[in-house]
């Protein structure tokens, strides 16, 4: 999208301070610009304490006096059945499966970007912006925000180059205690909200909770890894994940005294292994089919992967083919779940090397990613990283 | 800006708006016994005698609310409670009330343990009098209250009232009608009707939003809501507000005295609307009874595109209409009232209503066919979600 063009612009406004600032500044660029917001429960909650999301009445009311104070029309959109279909069963699915879904990603991937923005694009529209922290460099490709602890690169890597041809994300080029300034200075009454951190379908934040709601409780054995011996029993599965210490409830100590870390779990027989941290390494990550931010690639090839949302970031090499990535890290990773995203960035050599390098090329940019299938180490048999397998 | 949503509201008369203004500069609560307060009470009676002659009524029968669903749910839960006994609790409603009655009736069920049934339409959304005919012969002890809507706010059928009224009557049941949509739109006469009750709001006829009227027989008795002041012969306490009283009544007064010859003119701008979507939307379905239904209302069912989508595109061309009844959460559902006229839910997400009041003109109508064709084919290429 070349600047300075008047583009009609649909602004998803959640009802949060990120999203408000983001469709101001369409505004501001000179873009007609429409606010909607998503609905995406069945049965919005009339009022939640603590815990925030984008599911409430009174989101749905700020994103509409949001809306106001900025002078754009506002309307809101039912999504609630599609996201309950691509987002919520997914995430049960998933746990059941033994994985660790990313509901956000799942979300830009099936609703935001792809529901909303298809909807969108026949009603006239031209793009969507969000109120994601990232950046679109001036060659198209998705970079990381300038603000490293807000950076959402991670959750957008799942759009292809389609959908981020029709997306913008006005905030990518600040810090977020700057975008709080500004939404005050804009008079937007939603300056001083706290941010969303938790899942916004699970109401008080209890996921093991909500998934014990729906998957049930089934007693199943904690189990050394390396001995096999029985060490404590859970009520489900589901309620683990991979690289989990806290909340295993077992009642002696490890012979070394070292703390133990789930390593995997197999829903088939609801069995928990555990171990110490070491026999978490792992520094080779399967994917399933990649989608491609950037031009694809067939052979090998140098750059950093992330494996989960504001993780760590390893070098590694990437083999590439169409059934999948293989991450071959440079050094080892510990906790890597299936079901996350291995998000595969190209590092950003103008931004360490070369202040004077065009704004619109800064940041690490996403070439590709896929979904964690497998982990397993160097010439080591390939260990499922759940009950996926291989 | 062509407003075609006069059903959700319609402007002020200038009449009413300078009646609001001049009496709200005025001093006085109409339960003082000064000057002031006799000047204020003077203002109230005469609107009172005006509106309630207007409506076929006696003015010791119209009881000032603030609002239709006051009225509403004034007349529906007061009657309930009011002859409801252990063998007696039953209410009979249709399926296609406004919220004001469909959501007080489903709370008396849900909260007061009452029984509630529920009269069915037909294909055009007029309520089935055989099915009261029937409940009546089996079941008239147990009810204590009857209420149908006098005109559809949606589809704008007009209701069987009279056949309803005479039914009832057989049986000593008191029958309310939600005449919110009809008074000033269609002839209403009170005392004509054999209906108990009535309820009616200023702003769908030209008056100011917050002001609304009760009409009720003498020997109607009603378990008020409200308790207080005593205002209003005991049935709505609460300071009566003057300015909205005498806005309410001149509108009123002026809308049933220009009702006539202003259904005969929306009629005819609403069927030219009517023949110009058919032409340009052939697939279109033109919901209700072609016929005997409200003058300013045009329901269609665009098949294949979402209400919300098109109502937002008319809405970015400056045409401005509704989906049907608004939700307080902005979220649309299937409309009701289709779904009980037997439309599939895809339909019944697919509907636009637009309606013309006294402010329209042959130049709001061009501006909707100018932007609808294109609308629709925008709103069918996003399809429904």
């Amino acid at each position: 999208m070349v600047e300075g063009v008047k583009l009609r612009v649909l602004a998803a406004m959640s009802g949060g301070v990120d999203s408000a600032v983001a469709a101001a500044r369409a505004v501001e660029a000179g873009h007609d610009v429409t606010g909607v917001h998503l609905a995406l429960s069945k049965n919005p909650q009339t009022y939640r304490t603590g815990a925030r999301g984008c599911c409430t009445i009174e989101d749905s009311r700020d994103a509409r006096r949001a809306a106001d104070v900025i002078g754009i029309p506002f309307y809101v959109w039912d999504m609630a059945e599609r996201f309950h279909e691509d987002v919520v069963e997914d995430f049960y699915a998933e746990y059941a499966a033994g994985r660790t879904p990313n509901p956000c990603l799942r979300c830009n991937e099936k609703i935001k970007f792809a529901a909303v923005l298809d909807r969108a694009m026949a009603l006239g529209f031209d793009a969507v912006a969000t109120g994601h922290y990232a950046r679109k460099g001036d060659d198209g490709l998705l970079r990381r925000a300038v603000d490293p602890a807000k950076d959402q690169s991670y959750v957008l890597a799942v759009l292809n180059p389609a959908q981020l041809a029709h997306s913008m994300f006005p905030l990518g080029d600040t810090p977020k205690d700057l975008v709080r300034v500004e939404a005050e200075e804009r008079g937007l009454a939603v300056a001083r909200k706290p941010d969303s951190h938790d899942i916004c379908f699970i109401a008080d934040g209890d996921t093991s909770g909500f998934l014990k709601n729906k998957l049930g409780s089934k007693e199943g054995e904690i189990v050394d890894a390396a001995s096999g011996e029985v060490l404590g029993s859970h009520d489900g599965a589901h309620q683990f994940t991979v690289g989990q210490r806290h909340g295993l409830g077992l009642k002696r100590p490890a012979a070394d005294g070292k703390p133990r870390y789930v390593l995997s779990i197999t829903p088939v027989d609801n069995r928990v292994e555990v171990g110490p941290r070491e026999a978490l390494r792992v520094d080779r990550i399967h994917t399933g089919a990649p989608v491609w931010l950037g031009p694809e690639r067939t052979e090998p090839f140098e750059a950093e992967v992330q494996l989960r949302a504001h993780g760590e970031v390893y070098p590694a090499t990437v083999v590439p083919s169409p059934k999948g990535l293989r991450a071959e890290l440079h050094q080892g990773a510990f906790g890597v779940a299936a079901g996350q995203a291995l998000v595969v960035y190209d590092p950003d050599a103008a931004e360490h090397n070369d202040a004077s390098a065009g704004v619109g090329d800064r940041g690490d940019a996403v070439l590709c990613s896929g979904t964690i299938d497998a982990t397993g180490l160097n010439d080591a048999a390939v260990s499922s990283g759940s009950a996926a397998g291989v | 800006m062509p407003y075609l949503d006069h059903a959700a509201t319609t402007p002020m008369l200038p009449e009413s708006l300078d009646a609001y203004v001049r009496v709200a500069r005025e001093l006085g609560n109409a339960s003082s016994l000064h000057g002031s307060g006799r000047s204020a009470r003077r203002t109230v009676e005469e609107s009172r005698e005006r509106l309630s002659e207007a409506l076929g009524a006696k003015p010791s029968e119209l009881v000032f609310t603030g609002s239709g669903t006051e009225a509403d749910n004034l007349a529906v839960k007061g009657m309930h409670w009011a002859r409801r006994t252990e063998a007696r609790n039953r209410v009979v409603t249709t399926a296609i009330e406004h919220h004001a009655i469909a959501d007080a009736v489903a709370w008396l069920g849900d909260h007061e343990r009452a029984d509630v049934t529920e009269l069915p339409v037909d294909e055009v959304g007029r309520v089935k009098v055989e099915a009261l005919a029937e409940l009546l012969a089996e079941r008239a002890a147990e009810i204590t209250a009857i209420t149908c809507m006098w005109a559809n706010n949606e589809v704008g059928t007009l209701q069987p009232l009279e056949e309803i009224a005479a039914l009832a009557e057989a049986h000593g049941i008191p029958v309310h009608t939600d005449a919110v949509q009809a008074v000033g739109h269609v002839a209403v006469d009170f005392g004509a009707s054999g209906v108990d009750s009535l309820a009616l709001s200023g702003h769908k006829l030209g008056g100011p939003a917050g002001a609304g009227a009760l009409l009720l027989r003498r020997d109607t008795k009603v378990t008020p809501l409200l308790h207080g002041g005593g205002q209003e012969r005991e049935i709505r306490s609460g300071t009566l507000d003057v300015p909205g009283i005498a806005a309410l009544a001149e509108a009123a007064v002026i809308a049933v005295s220009r009702q006539k010859d202003e259904a005969t003119r929306l009629a005819a701008l609403r069927d030219d609307l009517v023949e110009r979507i058919r032409a340009a939307v052939p697939d279109a379905i033109y919901n209700g009874d072609p016929v005997d239904r409200l003058p300013g209302n045009a329901h269609f069912s665009f098949p294949g595109c979402e209400g919300d989508a098109l109502l937002m595109l008319l809405d970015a061309a400056g045409v401005e209409c509704a989906t049907g009844s608004a939700c307080s959460a902005g979220i649309a559902q299937p409309s009701h009232v289709l779904l009980a006229m037997g439309a599939g839910e895809f339909d019944a997400r697919s509907s636009l209503r637009f309606t013309l009041g006294w402010s329209t003109t042959q130049a709001d109508v061009d501006a909707l066919l100018a932007a609808l064709p294109e609308s629709v084919e925008r709103a069918r290429s996003a399809g429904l979600s």
